[in-house]
């Protein structure tokens, strides 16, 4: 097991290598530059230009850049925006805990609810019940986000005033931030009705994140389901007259649920995805937002950066997937 | 140990907040992050609202709703007959903001103000580049660098401008953001620290409201500053929750979530104002758009080429179209707010025969001819595709084929200012400080061809009028000038004007004191909200 977490260990760094040239020249592939943005309609002379850039040290030829670059990052140093000045790693730790709070609430509901959903409609397959949960997940993988976070806020926030519209607290609770959790700060900060506030402004967020990785999860959990379902060892089971509910529980979803626990990982990336509208559509200060401003700013610093940060998150959650395989089925070993 | 002190600093908060309990907070819904708390690092409307307007003054400030200027941290000036020297009488008595961060030992003082407009052009002075590739991109862009020749101090509330020439629009300009006073003494204790970046991300000055607190990307907290000079506000604390997608922030104000918001869709005005509780005001935005023809380029070279594509265009139907009524069509390159505007001028009339008649006598047949349209929405233009969809209807009943291109919003920008640009372009300005200059000269003066000047025409008769209209102070003479500037331009119809936008700003009615501001600012100074 250890050999084998190292042995991952050391794929990394050459996948990080990787990323790390694509970060670098995705973004500088983009027509226009930073300094050009910076000045909107009034022009610049291309004096000024020239000079402005090589301020920013984007004169320099490329592989130069690259490779100070790389040598910053070895050190730790994710540089610095070039719009807001700050360093982007202080700017990344501060917002990544919102997106992981989010995510996090968002793949614990498309759990909950999406693993029972596709038992529920692999052991009814073919009812009405089959049809309709599996009917109600397509519709959720294609719901588009924006327009389905837009339509739940018409209607919780705007028509029946259950749920906050956007933020993350109610502007009434201000608090230093301890974890970046909103939950656990609110809980530390000990002002009364704060952790409350958070959580009715996690709802709408959540439901809207949860949806797709929802539909994708139950609709594995089905698939898996049925295929197990129609095994050997499930007949035995039965056979020996065991309670269905040790045969589905216990013998079925234990062995269905390695591609479902694949699905699971597979949908970080999504729920990053994901993340970059719900976070906008919620006013949600986390780096999904942060991201796409930056893209447009042509913020070098900040969109190489954060895409770093981000794979690095999405390589280790892969990783844990793996070796949770193990922990599934013992059969598996590394 | 810095830890410590921002959560010492955050409990003394809380229990101050906790002390007055939710005290008379008003809640603005801002359109974005700010960038920084340097204003003049920066060129976003977003970061001017939450620094300039609310922590910072300036020498001179513009009256509230207005483009006049009126005294601010100056509490008089004199110009020299010349015009090339500026002397500020300084307000006596101004304290800077005592904050959890620094606590002043003076008051403001002609160092003050040295200070503040040093360090964004001389090179040696510290300051100049304390954050990585600071730019002062407005002071530059007003052609500061070349314009000041020394700012000395005369006594301890006495400054002086010295000028290399007569510039007019100086004092306009010295209201502007980018003029903020800042306070030596905190740059001083900062540099000290080794800690100078803290300027842009802990503002202190002298305006109405204190900085408290900035959570990133998600709001930005200021208390009442109870020493500023002109009185305590009416309020006590002021957020800013920043809220980027429009359609949201109309459910936020409806939802009362908060109390004032900026910028909506033109699709939810209509239902705005319906609301029982909120008031949506309105004012035409300092703001125009125009179709800029490349005049160095055969046909359009020609003015009455020009002015018969003009007449073969419907605005009217641009503007219902793309604006759903929130624009008025523009007949002038400057908006009918700003002074000196010319109303006697008649626009090119919507005459698709005429139009055909005059470029047969031109002799131009067969035209074929690129539009550009903008990939992004701006204030002064939210559809330029769409806009220019409907030019390329109306030019087609005239004979001229009209083929619509699109770049990437940074590469549009650059290419349109090229002197060989293939094709007339749709864009835009909106103004920065309400002075005429700042549109007619800027846009259209034959130092900005290849540069702003997107239609690259230089005439020798309205540019002598611009170089008059800047060397005189006598608002009356100016006026007189950019009047017949004017007429000049719809003479010679380097561009197509499209129109000038309507701005809105829907908000509770609890709400009194908020006065909308011609030059897109957001300011809370004098706004009260009822509990």
């Amino acid at each position: 097991m250890l050999r084998f977490i190292f042995g991952r260990l050391a794929v990394l760094v050459p996948t990080f290598i990787g990323v790390s040239i694509i970060a670098f020249s995705f973004i500088r592939l983009l027509p226009g530059d930073p300094v050009m943005l910076m000045s909107g309609e009034r022009v610049m002379s291309p004096e000024r230009h020239t000079q402005l850039m090589a301020d920013l040290g984007l004169d320099r030829p490329i592989y130069i850049q690259y490779f100070d670059y790389l040598v910053n990052l070895l050190q730790g140093d994710f540089g610095s925006s070039i719009v807001t000045k700050r360093a982007v790693l202080t700017d990344f730790l501060q917002l990544f805990p919102a997106t992981v709070e989010l995510s996090l609430c968002a793949i614990i509901l498309a759990v909950a609810l999406g693993v029972p959903a596709g038992v529920l409609a692999a052991v009814k397959r073919g009812t009405w019940l089959d049809q309709t949960l599996m009917g109600t997940a397509l519709v959720g993988y294609s719901m588009p986000i924006f327009w389905w976070g837009l339509l739940l806020v018409i209607f919780f926030s705007g028509y029946l005033g259950w749920t906050p519209v956007s933020g993350r607290i109610s502007l009434m609770y201000f608090f230093p931030q301890v974890t970046g959790f909103m939950l656990v700060d609110s809980l530390i900060s000990g002002q009364a009705g704060a952790f409350k506030s958070a959580v009715t402004y996690l709802i709408l967020p959540t439901i809207v994140l949860a949806t797709i990785p929802l539909a994708v999860i139950a609709r594995q959990t089905r698939s898996a389901m049925l295929e197990v379902l129609g095994e050997d060892y499930v007949r035995t089971a039965r056979s020996k007259g065991l309670s269905p509910f040790r045969v589905i529980g216990i013998h079925a979803l234990r062995n269905a649920l390695i591609p479902v626990v694949t699905t699971i990982g597979l949908q970080v990336g999504v729920l990053l995805a994901g993340a970059i509208l719900t976070e906008t559509i919620f006013s949600w200060p986390g780096i999904g937002k942060w991201m796409v401003d930056s893209v447009f700013k042509r913020d070098y610093q900040v969109v190489q950066g954060g895409l770093m940060l981000i794979a690095a998150v999405i390589m280790v959650v892969n990783l844990i997937v793996d070796v949770l395989y193990g922990f599934i089925n013992p059969r598996i070993r590394y | 140990m810095k830890k410590l002190s921002t959560l010492l600093a955050a409990t003394a908060i809380v229990t101050l907040m906790a002390g007055s309990a939710w005290s008379k907070t008003l809640v603005y819904c801002s359109e974005a992050s700010p960038e920084g708390f340097d204003p003049g690092l920066y060129t976003g409307g977003q970061t001017f609202d939450a620094s300039s307007r609310t922590v910072y003054n300036r020498l001179v400030e513009f009256k509230h709703g207005s483009t006049e200027l009126e005294p601010g941290l100056a509490e008089s000036w004199e110009v020299a007959a010349d015009g090339t020297e500026y002397t500020f009488k300084l307000r006596p008595g101004v304290k800077f903001q005592t904050t959890e961060f620094f606590t002043p030992t003076r008051e403001l003082n002609a160092d003050d103000v040295i200070f503040s407009f040093e360090r964004q052009y001389k090179a040696d002075n510290p300051w100049n580049k304390y954050v990585a590739g600071a730019s002062w991109e407005y002071f530059s862009g007003m052609g500061f660098p070349d314009l000041i020749e020394s700012i000395t101090k005369v006594d301890d509330l006495t400054v002086k401008f010295k000028l290399k020439r007569a510039e007019a629009p100086f004092l306009a300009n010295l209201g502007m953001d980018f003029a903020s006073v800042l306070s030596k003494e905190y740059a001083d204790k900062l540099a000290a620290d080794g800690k100078m970046e803290l300027m842009n991300q802990q503002p202190l000055g002298t305006g109405p409201f204190t900085f408290v607190a900035y959570q990133t990307d998600a709001a930005i907290r200021y208390k009442a500053n109870p020493d500023y000079w002109a009185g305590k506000e009416k309020i006590d604390d002021l957020v800013f929750a920043i809220t980027t997608d429009a359609a949201i922030r109309a459910q936020k104000l409806k939802a009362g979530e908060c109390h004032i918001m900026p910028y909506p869709n033109a699709a939810d005005v209509a239902e705005l104002k319906k609301d029982d509780n909120l008031t949506v005001l309105e004012q035409e935005g300092l703001n125009v758009s125009y179709l800029a023809y490349n005049t160095l380029v055969p046909p359009f070279d020609k003015a009455e080429v020009r002015k018969a594509l003009n007449m073969a265009v419907n605005k009217q139907a641009i503007v219902d179209a793309v604006f759903q009524g929130a624009a008025k069509v523009a007949k002038n390159p400057i908006p009918p707010t700003m002074w000196s505007y010319n109303d006697a001028i008649e626009d090119d009339k919507y005459d698709p025969e005429a139009a055909k008649k005059m470029l047969e006598d031109a002799g131009v047949k067969d035209l074929k001819m690129k539009i550009w349209a903008m990939p992004v929405a701006r204030p002064y233009m939210l559809n330029a595709r769409r806009a220019a969809e409907l030019m390329q209807a109306d030019l087609a009943a005239v004979g001229v084929t009209v083929e619509i291109v699109s770049y990437e919003w940074a590469e549009y920008l650059k290419l349109s200012s090229a002197k060989d640009r293939d094709g007339a372009a749709i864009l835009g300005w909106t103004g920065d400080n309400g002075d005429p200059d700042n549109f007619l000269d800027t846009l259209l003066g034959c130092d900005a061809v290849g540069g702003n000047n997107r239609a690259q025409w230089c005439n020798k008769e309205f540019d002598d009028l611009m170089t008059k209209a800047k060397a005189t102070a006598d608002v009356a003479e100016r006026t007189k000038y950019y009047e017949e500037a004017q007429v000049i331009f719809k003479k010679e119809a380097p561009w197509n004007t499209l129109d000038h936008s309507l701005v809105f700003v829907p908000l509770s009615k609890k709400v009194s004191g908020f006065v909308m501001d011609p030059l897109g600012i957001h300011r809370f100074n004098g706004v009260d909200i009822a509990e």
